[in-house]
């Protein structure tokens, strides 16, 4: 709007020139950053600045037309913006009019004029408006970004840049990359290379370079090298073969057995991991219903619960220190324990005392306090999500080949999982009230007898458990939702691990959660989500037919026959 | 012991009669109109249902302040159905004939409105229901003020197919009616378009489904064909989160494989850590991020009255504001809030939407609405890349499905039927 005001003349005039230069871009995909294409019909050059104001423009085409426009100037500066523009820092300045970059300290903005980096100092949110862009535009920018970057000298940016040009494929990008691949050097650059064009010989009319583009692809691990090979074999609805001729097709089917052969190998391994992250999800959910309903025989409804309340300090502790997102994760751990764990043994204190061996009533009243929970998280929080931000690096995953990739985030929760199992272990073994915990409840009246305060033994385990509740409600803070029902959620799995895992036994929900969740994984492609998670359901049950103490069962004086 | 059981089992009960007690009764003695609000408080679905109930509220508050309705001040009647369906029949019920409302602005889920409608139309009463659905209903006493699938679904695939090339297609759902239906009626829209059985993968998920990792490795493999390749979905409420970061940690990006979601809106987004979400699409009736002067004042308004200045507002909460303020009207020209003579008023009524355009209420019981797609951003607003340059009327039968191809819902006289078989020539009645 403010630009119209300020030149209608010229905007006009812009229509106009865009207007005559769009035919002569349009047999190319983009501009080529090696030899800029002029356009013939240019009747006045805008300037460099001209150029980047007119990223301001809200149609989205005339946005993208600026930024084709801007690459043409060859100035180093570009790259800059246009990194700014597709990373979402690049914004409109509303007091000076112009394209600034923007970068965020505490809650101001410092902002940069994008045009020459000269700097503008520290400004509100409210002073700058952003440049909104769309997928197209961003795909262009990476693909534009990538091409300067074919040149680069660090190997990474280079596969990073082969990568990019080789989702949206064109004449004009492949030629680049068929240059490059006579001088690459680097052997994942050059094998991404070879990728990239062996999957355009495919497309090609002669059955040679066919059958050549198949030899190479043989030796790839790609996941599209699958996908084209397979369809190379496939037949139409008639019964036609899409690929007339038969030698191509035999070459494609004997590729495509071996790469599957070795596509076979990493999704088991992919599976596997898969089963192993989910595994440690339950495990870190069921450990502490582990030691209150296992170890105490408490039927704790509001286990669930005391993981949310985990979340919810993850999310508050976050808010505290809203510019240390990774370390507040790993305070909020040892804040997490201490909030489930006080509440916890205030719930045992306050209820669950009054009701041991009652175990119909206890799952009443902890069913209530579960409620009672939710209320109170809604009420004080509102009934919506909190956002708990996860730090740069619990995201991403390490990329093994175009085959398996492991998730980060996972890969921590399964150490983390790990790290609070082996934690727990030392604590029942080890410590004095370790001790006593397995004194209680191996034999409550001998344990009382030696002079064990099993009242204060009984509040501490169950803060114990609540408090590894909590613990666990930071890890699930990073993957899950936070909010009221997080705890409803896994509440039936935790049940379902401890059961199965064999009450009492800490060993048995380690193993008992793996299992499951490798068991889930396993069936989910196949079977679908919702029926793999009723047959892991089914199975449980008859299993608990046949050993109704579960995997692994306590022995010992203090077990009732 | 007894006495403490009864108190925390009954927590939730009393807070919603407390608060209940203290909207009824904050207005006086005189003579009022009273509205039903039928929104979950506690539960699963509080989490999307507060707002619409906070809306109502300030919608009839504002009536109020303009002088309430022929003459009499409007009075909200607020209940809790606690996220259990049926208890929604229940409360249905005791509002229309215990707390006499004349009409009820309620239920989100596809599930509560079917569980709702028995009893609505056995009372005769009048249900507002906000929320875009799967269709496949027309009843007497239902205004679906929320898009039906030719209101949101169809365009987006369209834009998908059209602009952004898309030819093969993960249509990913929560294991319910609505998402169900929706898929059934995209897969007969895609394949009539001609895109390949092979083309197409389907994939429905429990509720709250939070492990995702299977199979947004089988949505990548699936993606890397060659072709492009984008994700229809109508994953619910919870799951989204789980998602979209798996999405974002297995690297796949909007500009790969876009998803374009159907139940992701403002509200849902302010719980979430946007960052992997950039790019990603959503197709609505109505975004917050329009500019109209309407749409400020109504944000201004919300603001206002929820003394919060970082409320968003979403889809459904315009559909109650055309929907509200439609009833308005509706009895105004009826003179009376019979519920016959407002069911036959409301039909042909016009009321201008937020972000442009006239909304007006069809014979089917259905709006015409503009459809409006847009990218997520990093501060959880849409910056819409795409709408239609007309409204579209909502259509209660898909003409994609074979069985409600011939079926037509028209409330005017003669055909007077949710369910018309222009074939047959026949009114089958209602089969919810």
């Amino acid at each position: 709007m403010k630009y119209r005001v300020m030149c209608p003349v010229r905007m006009v005039l812009w229509v106009l020139i865009f207007g005559f230069i769009k035919p002569a871009y349009s047999q190319l995909d983009e501009i080529d950053f090696i030899a800029p294409v002029v356009g013939q019909q240019e009747i006045e050059k805008p300037t460099y600045s001209e150029t980047i104001l007119n990223l301001k423009i809200r149609s989205l085409s005339k946005k993208g037309q600026a930024i084709e426009r801007l690459v043409t100037f060859q100035n180093p500066q570009t790259i800059n913006i246009l990194q700014a523009l597709a990373d979402g820092y690049l914004f409109e300045s509303r007091e000076y009019g112009s394209i600034v970059i923007a970068s965020s300290k505490e809650n101001q903005y410092a902002i940069v004029l994008a045009e020459d980096n000269s700097q503008l100092g520290l400004v509100e949110r409210s002073a700058i408006k952003k440049i909104k862009i769309n997928n197209s535009i961003r795909s262009k920018i990476r693909r534009l970004i990538a091409k300067l970057h074919l040149n680069s000298v660090d190997p990474n940016l280079r596969l990073l840049a082969v990568k990019t040009l080789s989702k949206a494929i064109n004449q004009d990008s492949l030629n680049i990359l068929k240059i490059l691949a006579e001088t690459e050097r680097d052997e994942s650059v050059l094998d991404t290379l070879q990728l990239v064009i062996a999957l355009d010989k495919l497309k090609s009319t002669d059955r040679l370079i066919r059958l050549e583009g198949i030899e190479t692809l043989k030796e790839k691990t790609s996941l599209e090298a699958v996908n084209r090979l397979q369809a190379i074999i496939e037949q139409n609805s008639n019964g036609q073969f899409l690929e007339a001729d038969t030698e191509v097709r035999k070459q494609a089917k004997s590729a495509l057995v071996k790469i599957e052969a070795r596509l076979q190998v990493y999704q088991a391994a992919e599976t596997v991991f898969f089963g192993f992250s989910l595994g440690a999800v339950l495990v870190l959910a069921a450990i502490g219903l582990a030691i209150t309903f296992g170890v105490m025989g408490v039927i704790n409804m509001a286990h669930g619960e005391m993981m949310m309340l985990g979340a919810y300090t993850t999310y508050v502790v976050q808010q505290i220190m809203p510019h240390h997102i990774g370390l507040s994760i790993i305070l909020a751990i040892p804040a997490a324990f201490m909030v489930s764990g006080l509440i916890g043994i205030v719930i045992e204190r306050g209820i669950i005392r009054h009701l041991y061996g009652r175990p119909l009533e206890t799952l009443l009243a902890t069913f209530g306090v579960s409620l009672v929970l939710q209320q109170t998280v809604r009420s004080v929080f509102s009934p919506l999500n909190r956002s708990v931000i996860t730090p740069e690096w619990m995201s991403g995953s390490w990329q093994i080949n175009d085959f398996l990739s492991l998730t980060w985030n996972r890969l921590y929760i399964l150490v983390f999982c790990l790290l609070v199992f082996a934690f727990l272990l030392q604590i029942l073994k080890r410590t004095r009230l370790g001790l006593e915990v397995r004194a209680v409840s191996q034999n409550r009246n001998m344990a009382k007898a030696m002079g064990i305060p099993t009242g204060r033994v009984d509040a501490m385990t169950f803060g114990l458990g609540s408090g590894i509740a909590g613990v666990a409600g930071v890890a699930l803070s990073q993957i899950t939702n936070v909010g009221p029902n997080l705890g409803q959620a896994y509440i039936v799995d935790c049940f379902m691990v401890v059961v199965f895992g064999g009450v009492g036994n800490l060993w048995g929900t380690l193993i008992a959660g793996f299992v499951l969740g490798i068991a889930n994984k396993v069936l989910e492609p196949f079977a679908g989500a919702v029926l793999a998670k009723i047959l892991v359901l089914i199975f449980i049950i008859l299993f608990i037919q046949k050993r109704p103490r579960g995997l692994f069962l306590q022995k010992g004086r203090g077990v009732e026959s | 012991m007894n006495k403490f059981l009864r108190k925390t089992g009954l927590t939730s009960v009393l807070s919603a009669l407390v608060f209940m007690a203290g909207t009824s009764v904050s207005i006086g003695a005189e003579e009022t109109i009273k509205v039903g609000i039928l929104h979950s408080l506690s539960g699963t679905m509080a989490i999307s249902e507060t707002t619409l109930k906070d809306t109502m509220l300030m919608l009839i508050e504002e009536q109020n302040k303009k002088g309430g309705v022929l003459g009499k001040k409007l009075e909200a009647v607020v209940v809790d159905p606690a996220s259990n369906w049926p208890l929604f029949a229940e409360k249905a019920r005791e509002l229309i004939t215990k707390e006499k409302v004349v009409s009820i602005f309620g239920c989100w889920t596809s599930v509560s409105r079917k569980s709702v409608l028995p009893v609505i139309e056995e009372l005769n009463s009048i249900l507002f229901y906000p929320v875009q659905y799967e269709g496949e209903e027309s009843s007497k006493n239902v205004f679906y003020t929320g898009a039906a699938p030719n209101q949101q679904a169809i365009p987006a695939i369209n834009y998908l197919m059209n602009d952004i090339k898309v030819e093969r297609w993960v249509l990913a759902g929560t294991d319910y009616v609505y998402p169900r239906t929706t898929n059934k009626i995209l897969e007969a829209y895609l394949k009539s378009k001609g895109v390949d059985a092979k083309d197409i993968m389907i994939n429905y998920t429990p509720f709250g489904h939070s492990d995702w990792q299977s199979i947004v490795a089988d949505i990548k493999k699936f993606g890397a064909a060659g072709k492009k390749t984008a994700v229809v979905s109508t994953i619910n409420g919870d799951a989204n989160i789980p998602f979209y970061k798996e999405l974002g940690n297995q690297g796949v990006s909007a500009e790969d494989i876009p998803v374009i979601a159907f139940s992701v809106g403002e509200e849902e987004l302010s719980g979430m850590d946007t960052k992997p979400l950039v790019g990603h699409m959503a197709a609505w009736n109505y975004f917050m991020s329009e500019e109209t002067t309407k749409n400020a004042a109504f944000i201004k308004q919300w603001h206002e009255f929820t003394k919060d200045k970082k409320r968003v507002s979403n889809d459904p909460m315009e559909a109650h504001y055309i929907g509200f303020n439609m009833w308005v009207k509706a009895v105004e020209k009826a003179g009376t809030t019979d519920s016959d003579a407002v069911q036959k008023a409301m039909i042909g009524i016009k009321f201008p939407n937020l972000t442009g355009g006239v909304a007006q209420m069809l014979p089917n019981h259905h709006l015409s609405k503009p459809v409006l797609i847009g990218e997520i951003q990093e501060d959880g607003q849409f910056f819409t890349i795409w709408q239609t340059n007309t409204l579209v009327k909502g259509d209660a039968w898909s003409d994609f499905l074979a069985e409600s191809k011939p079926i037509i819902a028209d409330w005017t006289a003669p055909i007077s039927c949710g369910n018309y078989n222009t074939k047959t020539k026949k009114c089958s009645g209602q089969n919810y």
